[in-house]
């Protein structure tokens, strides 16, 4: 078990040894979003701008205009909800290279409520041009999530959570940007996930081989840009998908996968994600048993695809 | 396969034929004020440095263009960029250390306009000081041309940020400057707000980022004309007294009479002098300041003249649509 955000508070240190030109800014989060390493490292390069988010998104693309590589964190709802007019007329419509960082997203942040449990990120980012998506799920992911976009042209959100979780890849498993990864393979469905729903996702595929059943489980870390590729060859070669995130079901992850399964090759499919409602206080644990995101739930929805899938 | 799709590069450019002027404009020349030498050695020194007549006599003819331009177009706003006009100009031929042949020239001041439906101005003072072609400007918000009706990065070179959503400007500028002072790099940064503008709340997030981080590389100018698109600042509401507002955020403010040359001058020189946090020139402005018949009336925020009353405006500046339409087309 491990933090996913300290993947990226460790990454920023990393990348600022390599490029002078990376600078972290923080909205009043450093210790929550991690860059405190990076601010006890490089303090020139540290950039403390206070409660002010809309603030920081735009002093971020400034500093990309002329030549940094600005990564700023806050918590994932006001990194995309409270500053996205912000992040589509300064940073994306300039397409510059800002990388944010949305802390604490999903409802396993817990007790703090809904206020503080984004979970509209992916819906809101994702349909604002020249933006892309990130959503690792776990520490070492997140690691080399952050050290891959620092380079990538153009701005991207980075998503990741509060919790402890599950560390289920290692140092030298493959991540490219774009590009989802299959970790179990699987015949009959495929379990499309991110965050730390590739977790409970492969705790489902074990469930599911138990009954006989063989899920294939990919770590869609990308929601933008889409892997497409990917997508359509799972939907022609297991014929039914189930998309997991701890995220809104409207506009998610598993929108993103259906607009692209609807238009080149139509499986049945099934959506594991909080169904348009507002979170709530809660030990982590719970929440995520409350609101239907554990192995169990997708268990459940593999069924379900599977008896659509066979009346066909 | 690896490969991922990926978001356009920072500067790419709608329009082909853009893209090429862009390169090839290295000798575009507007005959109407500046002479090549004059580029070479602005070019050299960065800063053109006009006396105030010369820039009065340059903002004539930016009003002129303005008129035109809109008469052309038909939308657009048209008592803003007159208002700025005369600060405009001082900032371009003579404050700014730019190279509009070379808009990422790595030494250059940064200037945005966080109103950025003053595109007017923006796109005549960018035109006059050889960024683009003149004739460019008979393309205002037209599908085919490049200046969108808000400035974008996206399509028109010298663009920096796109805007268009106020209150964001100072912010990107707090950004470029303060990445200046960690560098540092010798650039000024200047962005001209609104007075209405001075509404959104995250001016004053940005007001107190730059006096925190004493970034006196930064100018602000608010074009203090007391309208907005709806009737007068003060009735839609109240933002006095702005001065002791900006100065008790920390910022070193300069109130100045902003249709007089020299004064506006004289408040860039002490802005560019002082040390230890922003200044603030408050550039005390007549909407629609030119024209007559669009002076101080809050309805000629947000719309265009039509042809008769362009023709009105233009003989007032000493000159016909016919002909001065005739002389951005022919550049």
């Amino acid at each position: 078990m491990k933090k996913t955000r300290e993947g990226f508070g460790r990454a920023l240190v990393d990348l600022g040894e390599q490029d002078p030109r990376i600078v972290v800014m923080v909205g009043d989060l450093s210790e929550s979003t991690m860059v405190h390493f990076f601010a006890e490292r490089f303090p020139e390069r540290f950039i403390q701008v206070g409660i002010a988010e809309q603030n920081m998104m735009c002093v971020a693309a400034g500093l990309a205009a002329v030549g940094k590589i600005p990564f700023l964190a806050t918590y994932g709802a006001f990194a995309s909800c409270r500053s996205a007019d912000q992040m589509r007329v300064s940073v994306a419509y300039t397409n510059l290279p800002v990388k944010i960082a949305g802390a604490h997203g999903g409802i396993s942040v817990g007790p703090d409520g809904a206020t503080h449990q984004a979970m509209e990120e992916i819906s809101i980012v994702r349909s604002i041009p020249h933006m892309s998506i990130v959503v690792p799920c776990d520490f070492w992911e997140t690691y080399k999530a952050t050290m891959a976009i620092a380079h990538t042209p153009g701005p991207v959100y980075l998503r990741f959570g509060r919790e402890d979780v599950p560390v289920v890849t290692e140092k030298d498993t493959p991540f490219t940007f774009g590009k989802g990864e299959v970790f179990a393979p699987g015949s009959d469905l495929t379990i499309v996930a991110c965050g730390v729903m590739v977790y409970e996702a492969l705790r489902a595929h074990e469930q599911l081989a138990g009954r006989g059943i063989s899920a294939r489980v990919v770590d869609l870390h990308t929601p933008k840009p889409l892997d497409r590729e990917l997508l359509i060859r799972c939907a022609r070669e297991t014929g039914a998908i189930v998309t997991a995130e701890e995220h809104q079901v409207n506009g998610g992850l598993g929108g993103a996968v259906a607009e692209t399964i609807v238009q080149n090759h139509p499986v049945p499919m099934e959506f594991v994600a909080v169904h348009d409602r507002f979170g709530q206080s809660g030990k982590p644990a719970e929440l995520m048993d409350a609101f239907g995101l554990r192995a169990k739930d997708i268990v459940e929805a593999a069924e379900r695809v599977l008896t659509r899938k066979r009346g066909r | 396969m690896r490969s991922a799709p990926l978001p356009r590069p920072v500067g790419h450019c709608r329009f082909p034929r853009l893209q090429s002027t862009a390169s090839a404009r290295g000798g575009f020349v507007s005959p109407i004020t500046l002479s090549s030498a004059e580029l070479e050695a602005a070019h050299r020194a960065g800063r053109l440095e006009w006396p105030a007549d010369r820039l009065a006599a340059k903002a004539l003819e930016i009003r002129r263009d303005i008129i035109t331009l809109l008469a052309k177009s038909q939308t657009g706003h048209t008592g803003g960029p007159l208002s700025c006009t005369d600060f405009a100009t001082a900032l371009f031929f003579n404050e700014l250390n730019i190279d509009p042949k070379n808009p990422k020239w790595a030494d250059r001041d940064f200037w945005h306009f966080s109103i950025g439906h003053v595109t007017p101005v923006i796109y005549s003072q960018m035109a006059e000081r050889g960024y683009f072609p003149l004739r460019d400007l008979m393309k205002f918000r037209a599908f085919d041309g490049h200046c969108q009706g808000h400035p974008s990065a996206h399509d028109t070179p010298g663009i920096e940020v796109s805007a268009g959503s106020l209150g964001q400007g100072l912010s990107i500028c707090c950004g470029v400057a303060k990445g200046a002072k960690m560098d540092g790099h010798p650039r000024r940064v200047y962005c001209v707000m609104g007075d209405g503008e001075q509404q959104e709340g995250q001016i004053w997030e940005s007001a107190m980022f730059a006096a925190h981080y004493k970034l006196d590389n930064l100018c602000g100018i608010i074009d203090y004309n007391r309208k907005q698109i709806d009737g007068d600042v003060q009735d839609i509401m109240g933002i006095a007294p702005l001065d002791e507002k900006w100065r008790s955020f920390g910022w070193n403010v300069i109130p100045c009479k902003g249709h007089d040359m020299a004064d506006v001058l004289a408040a860039f020189a002490k802005a560019r002098a002082h040390r230890g946090s922003p200044s603030l020139v408050l550039a005390h402005t007549v909407m629609g300041e030119g024209v007559s018949f669009m002076a101080d009336d809050y309805k000629w925020h947000g719309k265009p003249p039509k042809m008769d009353q362009a023709e009105l405006a233009l003989k007032e500046l000493g000159t016909s649509y016919a002909e001065w339409s005739e002389r951005l087309l022919a550049h």
